[in-house]
């Protein structure tokens, strides 16, 4: 035990005197936080709006202080002319316009009926299409306040919510995503490079040839690994509940477990890598490109597993982070139980099983 | 100390080692040479616990080594030709690790690493990092922490290799001192000055034991006035070359 202790002791003398490491292991999962909190946000907010109003009645004025009043608009009034708009968009300065043709007013009040014109710049079909959304929900809102008594003899309303996510926050979605991958790289990463370094340094031989027990050698490397990755954990909760305003719905308990789970996942990858590779540069790049990579793909936060082919969304399923994934969404931000993600909790279980298997025949072979 | 009897190892129809056998005995400073393939390494990697022989018999400081290799690796100390301390750790915590890896206990550790730095006249660099010294310094420090945990046999696998003339002078000494102790030497070497520094040698060929005796008297036999000669004389008789 004492042994065991000395050994955890200079893994941890390695990491910290490796400032490079620290600074992938600690530095990573902020630069990813604020990414993405913040550089790659989904929403679209602060769209701006040209609105050429050539009726200049009380109607129009009414509409456009409404969306003036939401969030999502910066309205540019300057009277630009009708024929112009088109020059405008082709140079950018236009990403959106909103135009009212003359009469606007008087034909909704003596027609009961009035055409506004929307136009979006659609090589940026996303904005295009949220804009069209917005505005769309701000007329229908405002058609219904100026004839309230109007009964229309049947009128379906669709009033539709976004269920655990009220506020359309794109943080809610990433945030596992990030846990998941930050988790990943440095587990699997760092672990698998550990241990080749000193198959590299010769120092792994020396090791062998002591009385210390090869298992241990292994589950001493990947200790502090584990306390590291626990830590970062915390890290990128406390990140995502107090700068991004994600709470934790369900068990934090929960929510640690399932965690730690995932890291003895990772760290047992990561091991297995390194028993099978036999320099820094190949095992960075097998943790780099087959656990990255695919972790950044198939996990779905980026982008929706539903919408692949068949055989990448059966792909996706022996990617790790994908169950993992799962788990931080149902747990933390639907508040679920044990209950619903028994099933993916047992399939990180039976991945961990098989990688740390393999990874200890390839350690034994390595002796004879 | 040593026993070997028709130790063999075959990798598929390739014999790596064939049917080697020699005896070390205790204090003794017992040169290993060879040829790069001719089966050295693998030789010493059997005795060390770290390989099973196909066939033969062995036993290292009573032990066998089919079935007690744990017992085996408390009682030796191993050092290889790659430098093999960590570099991103001083002196002292390099000497408190494999100090404690082999059981010595803290304040044992601590009674032996003063002496030891003061001996090496490394005082001034103990808290340095292991990378910042020298290589001559860094193979001498490996030296002293492989036989630290006093064990009775110590393997030194080519410990000389790029290192200068004077430090190698200074190395040997050290083996000495160690060899005075009671430690016993089981040394590899492509030096053939150093081998003349050894109680007895053995040379293996492709494989085989091809002599074994001590340097005079191995000169004796072979009509030669110094190792060198003896070394071609045999070698030259090699199949198989390179690693």
């Amino acid at each position: 035990m004492k042994q065991f202790l000395v050994f955890i002791r200079k893994e941890f003398f390695h990491v910290f005197r490796d400032r490079r490491t620290l600074l992938i292991m600690f530095g990573l999962p902020v630069v990813q936080i604020v990414l993405f909190g913040f550089a790659l946000t989904s929403e679209v907010k602060d769209i701006t709006l040209t609105v050429i109003d050539q009726s200049g009645d009380v109607n129009t004025q009414q509409l456009i202080r409404k969306i003036k009043s939401s969030s999502y608009f910066i309205v540019n009034e300057t009277s630009v002319d009708y024929n112009d708009i088109e020059t405008a968009f082709k140079k950018g300065t236009a990403k959106s316009a909103l135009i009212f043709p003359p009469n606007f007013g008087n034909d909704l009040q003596h027609g009961g009926k009035a055409q506004l014109q929307l136009l979006t710049d659609g090589s940026d079909p996303n904005i295009a299409k949220t804009v069209v959304n917005y505005i769309t929900a701000i007329t229908t809102a405002y058609q219904q306040e100026i004839s309230p008594s109007q009964k229309l003899p049947y009128t379906i309303l669709t009033e539709s919510r976004m269920l655990y996510n009220e506020e359309g926050n794109g943080s809610l979605n990433f945030i596992p995503g990030v846990m998941a991958l930050v988790l990943m790289i440095v587990c699997t990463a760092l672990t698998s490079v550990s241990v080749v370094r000193e198959k590299e340094l010769g120092t792994m031989e020396i090791l062998l040839v002591s009385p210390f027990k090869p298992l241990l050698v292994l589950i001493a490397k990947a200790i502090p690994y584990l306390l590291l990755s626990l830590a970062n954990f915390i890290l990128i909760l406390v990140l995502a509940v107090f700068v991004l305003d994600v709470g934790i719905k369900g068990s934090i308990v929960l929510l640690f477990l399932e965690s730690m789970l995932f890291i003895i996942t990772c760290l047992s990858l990561g091991l297995m890598i390194s028993n099978t590779t036999n320099s820094q540069q190949t095992a960075l790049l097998i943790s780099m490109m087959g656990m990255m990579i695919p972790t950044m793909i198939f996990t779905g936060f980026m982008f929706p597993l539903e919408n692949m082919p068949k055989p990448f969304q059966i792909i996706s399923n022996v990617v790790p982070s994908r169950w993992y994934f799962l788990i931080v969404k149902s747990v933390m931000l639907k508040g679920l139980g044990f209950s619903y993600v028994w099933k993916e909790t047992l399939v990180l279980l039976g991945m961990t099983t098989v990688a740390l298997t393999i990874a200890l025949k390839n350690f034994k072979t390595r002796l004879s | 100390m040593i026993v070997c009897k028709d130790l063999t190892k075959r990798f598929g129809d390739f014999y790596a080692v064939n049917k080697i056998s020699f005896d070390v005995n205790k204090g003794e400073i017992f040169g290993f040479l060879g040829a790069n393939g001719a089966g050295k390494t693998t030789a010493m990697r059997i005795l060390c616990g770290l390989s099973h022989p196909t066939s033969g018999e062995a036993t290292v400081a009573g032990f066998n080594v089919y079935k007690q290799a744990e017992s085996i690796k408390k009682n030796i100390g191993y050092m290889s030709q790659k430098f093999s301390l960590y570099e991103n750790l001083t002196v002292l915590e390099n000497i408190e690790f494999f100090g404690g890896v082999y059981g010595v206990s803290a304040a044992e550790i601590r009674k032996r690493s003063d002496n030891l730095v003061q001996k090496l006249g490394l005082t001034a660099e103990a808290k340095k990092l292991v990378g910042a010294l020298p290589l001559g310094w860094k193979q001498k420090l490996a030296f002293s922490v492989a036989i630290f945990h006093q064990p009775r046999i110590v393997f030194l696998d080519e410990p000389t290799g790029g290192v200068d003339p004077v430090t190698r002078r200074q190395f040997w000494d050290m083996i000495y001192e160690a060899a005075a102790d009671g430690i016993t030497i089981f040394v590899t070497t492509h030096y053939m000055d150093e081998a003349e520094y050894c109680n007895r040698i053995t040379i293996m060929v492709d494989g085989k034991v091809e002599a074994l005796d001590s340097p005079a008297n191995l000169k004796a036999q072979f009509k030669a006035d110094n190792m060198d000669e003896v070394f071609y004389q045999l070698a030259r008789g090699a199949k198989r070359s390179g690693d």
